[in-house]
């Protein structure tokens, strides 16, 4: 009954190993972004900074940037603990769409992600949507119904925005937990849907 | 005191902390969690103050990289060389960000997520 492989004073159990999964939210400046994670995260959206460097201004476009040399890029971010061994993130995209590399970070080994537009600057998802298609990561387009933003049907989105039919689009209100809820839902079944399809395709029919 | 002219300002302060490196030993994901080994607390009471700040805030539960460095309000770059250099050293241990590849890895983890929001 001894442990005996303890050499500490005290005994401490051993956690089980925790996966963490990520979703991303991406969109232009002050389409919702925080919003949306605020409406589901246990905790209060936090931020995190982080300081572009020389290296990372090759990729951008260098003349937009004020402070040549260094600028900081600041990720909205929260948390959903689903069990003991499984947490979920949901990270903010940074506004500022000419922040690609970061986004190259965010995406990578995330589950999928939302690409969030506010109809009354529908233009502004243009730079989110362009990254996304080329990327290999399965993503919907999440309308956010703002307050007195004009109405549209879903097609008259699809067709504005030129979103492929085989990108999901939805309707939601970025402040209510049930429709954020959809949208994740919507992303996770999706990322499914595009998992099983690659798979199939991947294995000779026999 | 304050150089702010010097273009490199914003880009040098910041890994001072770091002594200057700004390549982590080892990649962390953003997402991926960390707890705090049984002697952490102890042993990296030593090892510098924001070393030490990591240790106690990973205690109690277990912190992403991202949470970490928004606790900290240390840059990202900078939580994730002090963050390697703790798992290389023992203090904390590293979980496992979702799985990339396997196709039936990926479906169960999904699966997992999906039950996770339903559930919410």
């Amino acid at each position: 009954m001894d442990f005996a492989s303890s050499d500490e004073g005290r005994t401490r159990p051993h956690p089980t190993e925790i996966t963490s999964a990520k979703i991303v939210v991406a969109g232009g400046f002050g389409v919702g972004k925080t919003t949306l994670v605020g409406a589901v995260s246990e905790i209060e959206p936090l931020t995190t900074e982080a300081v572009m460097t020389v290296a990372g201004a090759g990729i951008d476009d260098a003349s937009k940037v004020p402070e040549k040399g260094s600028t900081t890029v600041a990720m909205d971010f929260g948390r959903i603990t689903m069990a003991d061994d499984l947490i979920l993130y949901l990270f903010g995209t940074p506004g500022q769409t000419r922040f690609w590399f970061m986004w190259d970070e965010l995406i990578r080994g995330a589950v999928g992600a939302a690409v969030l537009v506010d109809t009354r600057r529908l233009t502004d998802a243009f730079a989110p949507l362009d990254y996304f298609e080329n990327r290999h990561l399965p993503y919907l387009v999440a309308v956010n119904c703002f307050d007195g933003a004009p109405r549209y049907e879903s097609e008259e989105v699809r067709e504005a925005l030129a979103i492929p039919a085989r990108v999901p689009l939805i309707m939601c209100d970025a402040r209510h937990r049930d429709s954020v809820k959809a949208v994740l839902i919507g992303v996770v079944e999706h990322a499914m849907a595009t998992l099983v399809t690659e798979h199939e395709h991947a294995t000779p029919v026999g | 005191m304050t150089q702010p002219h010097d273009p490199r300002g914003n880009l040098v302060r910041p890994y001072a902390v770091t002594r200057g490196r700004t390549e982590p030993s080892r990649d962390i994901p953003i997402e991926a969690v960390l707890l705090a080994s049984p002697a952490a607390v102890q042993e990296s009471r030593f090892a510098g103050h924001d070393k030490y700040r990591i240790a106690v805030l990973c205690e109690p539960k277990a912190l992403s990289l991202a949470e970490l460095a928004a606790h900290t309000r240390l840059p990202l770059g900078v939580t994730r060389v002090l963050v390697a250099d703790m798992v290389a050293d023992g203090l904390l241990q590293l979980h496992s960000a979702a799985p990339k590849t396997g196709f039936t890895e990926r479906m169960d983890l999904l699966g997992r997520v999906l039950g996770g929001l339903r559930k919410l």
